[in-house]
């Protein structure tokens, strides 16, 4: 499989993270804190977003594979199980502590903060325990 | 300028991004997928890749377009890490996060992702709320 399309991807994916706001803890909790003093600038990142995957997955989807690679890997799992609402509300709680997700987390590797550096090592921690729990 | 027009095209980038990966690749832009999978999984190469797009990105924001970097947040480290690794737990025990349930998943029209999405949205501002008035963390 041909990969160089996943460094494109990840180019558009860094630029959309930081010009968005999303790299930015502050206003992502300023986000979450709707009963405070509400910063609505990520609805229109979040808005953004699905309005594009949604017009056009459909349409990439017709196809019968992709451009570069024989099939499409999709999530095959359609059930709604303990683990999917137990993991989202890990999440959850996770993100609203710092106001860091994965990406946003990943892209302020780039800014050398301490508080960045220990959120991902945390998080890869996290994902070998669970790996560890889970089998 | 207006102050949603940098949000609102940061949005349209991120769906882009993710529309390219799923029509050259036929993958997912899960970012806590790609990053756990460029660590454990098979196809690794991809990932890594991706990986270093997304920092190539953010460089190009600041260095290039000169776009401020924000603010280090002023959570003390332990709070942070308990943050990390639930993030971390949570996101492969849910099999996705922002991006994967949010970004890709809703695109897709998937009720598994509409309905992580609406958890980790709704757990994120109980938290959020919680810290503020029960523990007096300002923000």
């Amino acid at each position: 499989m041909k990969s160089w399309p996943a460094l494109i991807s990840g180019i558009l994916f860094g630029l959309g993270l930081t010009l968005s706001g999303m790299s930015d803890p502050a206003k992502v909790l300023g986000f979450l804190n709707v009963t405070g003093a509400w910063v609505p600038d990520l609805i229109f990142v979040m808005g953004g977003a699905v309005v594009v995957t949604l017009v056009l997955t459909p349409l990439v989807l017709k196809r019968t594979a992709p451009l570069l690679a024989s099939t499409f890997s999709l999530p095959t799992k359609q059930i709604v199980d303990r683990r999917l609402v137990g993991g989202a509300v890990l999440f959850g709680i996770g993100w609203g502590l710092s106001g860091y997700c994965p990406g946003p987390g990943l892209v302020s590797l780039l800014y050398g903060y301490q508080t960045t550096l220990v959120f991902c090592l945390a998080m890869f921690a996290g994902m070998f325990l669970e790996s560890r729990i889970s089998r | 300028m207006n102050t949603y027009l940098l949000p609102l095209t940061g949005g349209v980038l991120l769906g882009l991004a993710a529309i390219w990966l799923l029509f050259s690749l036929g993958r997912v832009a899960g970012i806590s997928g790609i990053a756990w999978g460029a660590l454990s999984g098979p196809d690794r190469g991809w990932r890594w890749l991706f990986l270093l797009g997304l920092l190539c990105g953010g460089a190009v924001t600041h260095n290039l377009v000169g776009h401020p970097i924000p603010t280090e947040s002023n959570a003390p480290l332990w709070l942070i890490a308990c943050s990390g690794l639930l993030v971390g737990v949570g996101t492969r025990m849910g099999g996705g996060c922002t991006s994967g349930h949010g970004v890709c998943g809703l695109g897709r029209q998937s009720p598994r992702s509409l309905l992580a999405t609406i958890i980790f949205m709704g757990l994120g501002i109980l938290t959020v709320f919680v810290m503020q008035n029960v523990m007096g963390r300002l923000l």
